[in-house]
């Protein structure tokens, strides 16, 4: 810094100087204002705060439809307040200015808000808006009055505003006790049913029954209890969760085989004793999420591995189900062996290898966003098929085929009434796909993949036969999604077309990508919370009152994920380090500073020996 | 006796350009040639129409006798012929190690059914394959070992990157290596190190090598043949004293004195 | 160390080609078969040949086939004009807009709510054309809107990301406005109001029968498409868009503003969609927060089988597809014995799509891509 600047008492009014980037910019909190009244509004006008208002996540106090609102100006004004951090530059230090760019931008939502609020009152947009109601405006007005209303979200919008950009502000320890300790609570008024269930299974009902209400939710007394002491647990452990990855990092050969090794037994101990703590409800939930979590293992492989945006996947799901009902149900139109499953399965591999061939024969050499639309016609084709009266005859057009029987394995019959016998044969399944997964992607094989995904035409010149890796992977996929198909369709009885629609291909690849695209973790953690949370194509999850609204998060979700996070929710090292090569080249070049200080040594001691020897040539 | 590859009337035409014509050349087992040219001569044009990238439109390539035309790129390099590109093409994500294992593709085997049952033949050539690709990287000195097997190609410096390059090239297992200016942008300490490992890839591990290069003072200590290209045409082949001071030569590179233009 | 190589046969057809051949030839006899079957139908309807496949075929009248090739026609021109738009942004920024559909759709739900408005005070009665004219800015506002929308919030900070990033977020994009649509104005089919029967009434043109409102429907069409030949041909705008399709970093250099110029292609892409939704509204009466979805597919096609990047292509290639969807269940399917072909009509198209995508990737017209994207 020069002299000249020391001097000056404020140095941007001295020299006109404004700090790059970094300072508060009132332009800024406009367009945020205005977002988030955009967003209040049309989260209003979409409906989500009357149909979620059922669910309350804390009694009496705060319900899913309110929650839908309140959350927007909290994170805008997190947004708003957010500054970047240059390497080499000084960036004010969080303070007040920050809180007030919070608060002015839920102020400015607030506002919004209330001319909505008053507008809602005096028109009638019914016709054609048709969630412009009474109910949502006794909802806003939280039944006491339009005056009360307009105040209480100028208000509201404000501190929270305030609230949200006052976690750049707040010490580091506040903000851990606080965060964990919300999302916490979040949690577990989300999981209400689950908990319940499982604490039923172990006989705990008593406890559960004073967390949480009768109507729902958990009462405001334990909330505050909660968040204690979720609070100082998160205070007691901090740091040790990162040393003990830190440490798990460091572990090298047959001692981090051990450590693996008792992790997975943990884990598999977990899920296997899981469902028998639960209900039917919670365990048919679980048979849900392990379907799609197969489908989604499948085509991790063929997205996430090999790198094909794989569009009409759904139409090996189909292979599988129908090929299933059509071998093992009485009532199957044309030809009805009622095979046994387990023969079936058999088939139902062969059968959906030869259509991923065939699908996948002409499809691999196109370019990738070709083959997209490509698959995706073709995953149309098939459903049509299915479905038309031409087909009828075999497959029983849009009335599908019934009557189809559960897996009888002589000493228990899985059938869709008892989820728990099909949660452990999808269990099954699902580690066995898990299994193909790991072991492909360290293999000669997982390696030609990542190098088509890399560069393939270079990949071709290093003598990889692209085509066949990729129709491999193609294969893999399919065979995986069958299995899905088969499982699917002796649970539930029967197969239907519209069971099969692109929606499906869609909603599994949006669980694939914000889960963590070619990371097994990553499609678990994505299926668990997204299927298990807000529901599959036609599958409620936890939150079934979700169902009108899901594919709107998912739809959103899938955007929010490819413009902030692409390495999904739980990233593999690899994809994060691939989509944020900057950083990691900087965190590089810092750290070799040190390395590069030595090699620099022997390379000059090297040119000087090769030195001599080129010029004497 | 046979070449190992001869090319005969190479043409190759872009769309009413004749990238390359009339292109008669071979190379005999062993042999260092360089391929020289002013920019836009048609070498790298050349060196795709072996490695199968681009069909030519009338001639034919030969190698060990048999032709080549028409077969896949990765066909090209199981028969033994392997490139490295001008703007350096590694696998950016893939680790140093990675890049050179993954090049060893056509001469390995193990398939889905290995991997999944973890059979004794997989590991050991997975085993095989680690070891292959340590003994190529240890080639190249201190440049590309130890902490660097691990590290991710695109943290590289340009010089490592090049090397990279060429030990992937290496791991192809060729008969045949054609090298696309594999010194260009190095300074001249690494010049000077790339050129004494070209002429040991040859004495030391066997490859024949086409090598383009711009800069003459590699391709005088290292090549046994030159040849010349202009527009696509071959204007002189020989050693490098005989071309270097042959006058079409001189004129391809630098034009003609003034007073000898009519 | 020199290891030893396997000789591996030169020159074989890779048994992928050979399958890919087979299937040409398949699909090629399937068609000429069905035609030949058709025509035999139409000319000798007692002949063996034409029952052979199916024995009530009843064949068509001329009048009947007309009337297929009108529909045909009117609903290939609204693929055309949809398809415009993703033709011009493929060749600008060389990805698939997947919510291309519904920018289609948004314009039709304005021309819903504006006509059932416009219904409702009677205006539509009294004074239909001015109706009709401002319902059809109105949805030209609202369609614009929304591409320029999607462009700046999902697309452009993904500008420099590999291809396939952009389609994933453009298929979020679609998703979410779909459904937002559906959560905003319900899930219920919206109708059109009546059209005035002198405009929807059948006239006679030449020896066709035709309704006045697929009349209108290529009328406008044609309009809009010489509107848009004006504009990309003749003036500094569309010099500017056709510079940034062939090369962005060029045209910067040479002075383009290229972010404005491809918000400018979004928007005229998105006009084109929304003057296809109004005309899809008047001809089909209903609206729903689906109906981007199939249309969007199928005007995609068009765009492909015309030649991306190539805006004659992607109009002559929506009519093609038209009128194929309209003939080909009654022309091949029903001759070759196919029940129900009726239901098969969404079928065909995705078939063209394949097979164009399988056989002749760059379309009819040949491809305009820009010089990175030349694969």
């Amino acid at each position: 810094m020069s002299a000249t600047m020391t001097s000056s008492s404020a140095p941007s009014s001295r020299s006109g100087y404004r700090a790059p980037v970094t300072d508060q910019d009132w332009r800024n909190v406009g367009k945020w204002g205005g977002l988030c009244t955009l967003a209040l509004v049309l989260v209003s006008l979409i409906g989500m705060p009357v149909g979620l208002d059922r669910r309350i996540l804390i009694h009496p106090v705060l319900s899913l439809g309110y929650l839908s609102l309140l959350w927007i100006p909290l994170v805008l004004g997190f947004v708003v307040s957010r500054h970047v951090e240059l390497e080499g530059v000084e960036s004010p230090e969080p303070g007040g200015r920050d809180l007030l760019a919070g608060a002015l931008t839920g102020l400015l939502g607030g506002f919004g808000m209330a001319v909505f609020i008053v507008a809602l009152d005096t028109f009638n947009l019914r016709d054609p808006l048709v969630n412009w109601s009474p109910q949502l405006l006794e909802l806003l007005n939280y039944g006491r009055g339009l005056g009360f209303g307009v105040v209480a979200w100028i208000a509201a919008c404000s501190v929270l505003g305030l609230l949200g950009s006052s976690i750049h502000v707040i010490p580091a320890g506040v903000r851990r006790v606080v965060s964990y300790g919300a999302f916490g609570l979040l949690g577990i008024a989300v999981l209400e049913g689950a908990i319940a269930d499982l604490s039923e299974g172990f006989g705990l009902q008593s406890l559960t029954d004073s967390i949480y209400a009768n109507r729902g939710g958990v009462t405001v007394v334990w909330s505050i209890v909660l968040v204690v002491i979720i609070g100082v647990v998160s205070m007691l452990t901090r740091g040790r969760f990162k040393a003990a990855k830190a440490n798990y990092g460091e572990l090298q050969g047959p001692e981090r085989k051990r450590a693996s090794m008792i992790l997975f037994l943990l884990v598999a101990l977990l899920t296997i004793i899981l469902p028998l703590f639960l209900g039917t409800i919670m365990n048919e939930l679980l048979a849900n999420v392990g379907l799609f979590l197969l489908l989604a293992l499948g085509l991790n492989i063929v997205v996430g591995l090999a790198g094909i945006l794989d569009l009409g996947y759904v139409a090996f799901f189909a292979v599988g189900g129908y090929t299933t009902a059509v071998l093992t149900s009485p009532d199957s139109p044309f030809f009805a062996p009622e095979m046994h499953f387990a023969i079936t399965l058999v088939i139902v591999v062969v059968f959906a290898g030869l259509v991923g061939l065939i699908i996948g024969a002409p499809v691999i050499r196109m370019r990738g966003d070709y083959l997209a639309i490509v698959t995706l016609g073709f995953g149309e084709i098939i459903r049509l098929l299915f479905m038309s009266d031409w087909l009828k005859p075999y497959f029983g057009g849009a009335q599908g085929i019934t009557n189809v029987p559960g897996v009888d394995l002589g000493f228990v019959t899985i059938k869709g009434t008892d989820p728990r016998s099909v949660f452990y044969l999808v269990l099954v399944f699902c580690a066995l796909a898990i299994y193909i997964s790991w072991r492909l992607q360290a293999s000669r094989l997982g390696r030609a993949w990542m190098a088509i995904r890399e560069d393939e035409k270079v990949a071709e010149a290093m003598g990889i036969n692209t085509v066949n890796a990729k129709l491999l992977a193609f294969v893999v996929g399919a065979v995986l999604a069958s299995f899905s198909g088969a499982i699917l369709v002796a649970k539930v009885g029967s197969v239907f077309p519209n069971s099969f629609m692109i929606l499906v291909s869609i909603i599994i690849l949006v669980v694939v990508i914000v889960g963590g695209m070619g990371n097994i973790a990553g499609v678990l953690v994505g299926s668990f919370v997204l299927i298990g949370v807000l529901g599959g194509p036609r599958q409620p999850g936890l939150l079934h009152e979700f169902q009108s609204f899901k594919l709107l998060i998912y739809g959103a979700l899938l955007v929010f994920m490819m413009l902030q996070r692409p390495e999904g929710l739980v990233p593999s090292a690899r994809r994060s380090q691939e989509l944020h090569q900057e950083e990691f080249l900087q965190d590089v070049w810092l750290k070799g500073e040190e390395r590069e200080g030595e090699e620099h040594e022997e390379e000059l001691h090297a040119a000087e020996a090769s030195g001599a020897e080129g010029s004497g040539a | 006796m046979s070449h190992l590859m001869e090319i005969r009337d190479l043409k190759i035409t872009f769309g009413g350009l004749d990238a390359l014509s009339g292109l008669n050349f071979h190379v005999d087992e062993g042999e260092i040639v360089s391929v020289i040219g002013p920019n836009g001569a048609g070498k790298t044009t050349f060196f795709n129409a072996i490695t199968g990238l681009v069909d030519p439109t009338e001639g034919d390539i030969l190698f060990d006798g048999e032709s080549i035309l028409g077969l896949d790129p990765h066909q090209v390099t199981g028969l033994g012929i392997a490139r490295t590109f001008q703007n350096v093409r590694l696998f950016p994500n893939m680790t140093v190690l990675e890049n050179i294992m993954v090049a060893q593709h056509c001469r390995t085997s193990q398939l889905v059914l290995g991997a999944l049952l973890q059979t004794s033949a997989f590991k050991k050539e997975e085993r095989e394959i680690e070891e292959r690709a340590k003994e190529v990287l240890a080639f190249f000195g201190s440049r590309l070992v130890g902490y660097r097997y691990d590290q991710p190609a695109f943290v590289l410096s340009y010089a490592n990157r090049r090397r990279l390059e060429v030990a992937r090239a290496m791991a192809t297992q060729p008969r045949l290596m054609l090298l696309d200016e594999p010194v260009a942008g190095m300074n001249p300490m690494e010049t000077a190190e790339l050129t004494a490992l070209i002429g040991r890839l040859r004495s030391e591990w066997g490859f024949t090598i086409v090598m383009i290069e711009h800069d003459m003072r590699v391709v005088r200590d290292v090549s046994d043949r030159v040849v010349v290209l202009d527009h696509g045409v071959p204007i002189a082949q020989g050693s490098y004293d005989e071309v270097s001071t042959n006058p079409d030569v001189v004129e391809a590179y630098l034009g003609r004195p003034a007073e000898d233009q009519a | 160390m020199t290891a030893t190589i396997e000789r591996k046969s030169a020159r074989q057809v890779s048994k992928v080609d050979r399958f890919l051949t087979f299937i040409r030839i398949f699909l090629v006899s399937l068609i000429v078969i069905g035609v030949l079957a058709f025509i035999a139908q139409q000319v000798a309807p007692d002949n063996p040949f034409a029952r052979w496949r199916n024995p009530d075929a009843v064949g068509l009248t001329g009048d009947q086939f007309k009337g297929l090739l009108m529909s045909g026609l009117s609903q290939g021109a609204m693929y055309g004009l949809i398809a415009l738009g993703y033709s011009m942004v493929y060749g600008v920024l060389g990805f698939i807009n997947f919510a291309h559909g519904e920018v289609f759709m948004a314009g039709a739900m304005t021309g819903f709510i504006a006509s059932d408005k416009f219904s409702a005070n009677g205006l539509w009665e009294s004074n239909f054309l001015l109706s009709l004219v401002i319902i059809i800015v109105l949805a030209i506002m609202v369609s614009t809107l929304t591409a320029v929308l999607m462009e700046r919030v999902a697309y452009r900070p993904l500008r420099e990301s590999p291809r396939l990033i952009p389609l994933i977020t453009s298929i979020g994009v679609s998703f979410f406005i779909q459904n937002a649509v559906m959560g905003v104005f319900g899930p219920s089919t919206k109708s059109y109001p009546q059209l005035p029967q002198w405009l929807s009434k059948q006239r006679s043109i030449l020896t066709f029968e035709i309704a006045g409102t697929k009349l209108l429907v290529l009328l406008v069409a044609a309009m809009s498409m010489a509107g848009l030949w004006y504009l990309v041909e003749r003036t500094r705008t569309g010099k500017a868009m056709r510079a940034v399709a062939e090369d962005k970093e060029i045209a910067a250099l040479m002075g383009i503003n290229v972010n404005r110029t491809i918000v400018t292609t979004f928007a005229v892409g998105g006009a084109m969609a929304g003057i296809a939704g109004i005309l899809w509204g008047l001809l089909f009466r209903s609206v729903t927060h689906m109906t981007g979805f199939l249309p969007g597919i199928k005007a995609f096609t068009a765009a492909v089988v015309g030649g991306i990047g190539n805006l004659p292509g992607a109009m002559i290639g929506g009519i093609s597809l038209g009128s194929a969807e309209s003939i080909a269940p009654l022309v091949i399917l029903e001759p070759l014995g196919v029940p129900g072909v009726s239901q098969l009509k969404d079928a065909v198209a995705f078939t063209v799509l394949v097979l164009v995508l399988l056989f002749k990737p760059s379309g009819l017209f040949g491809e305009q891509l820009s010089a990175e994207d030349r694969a």
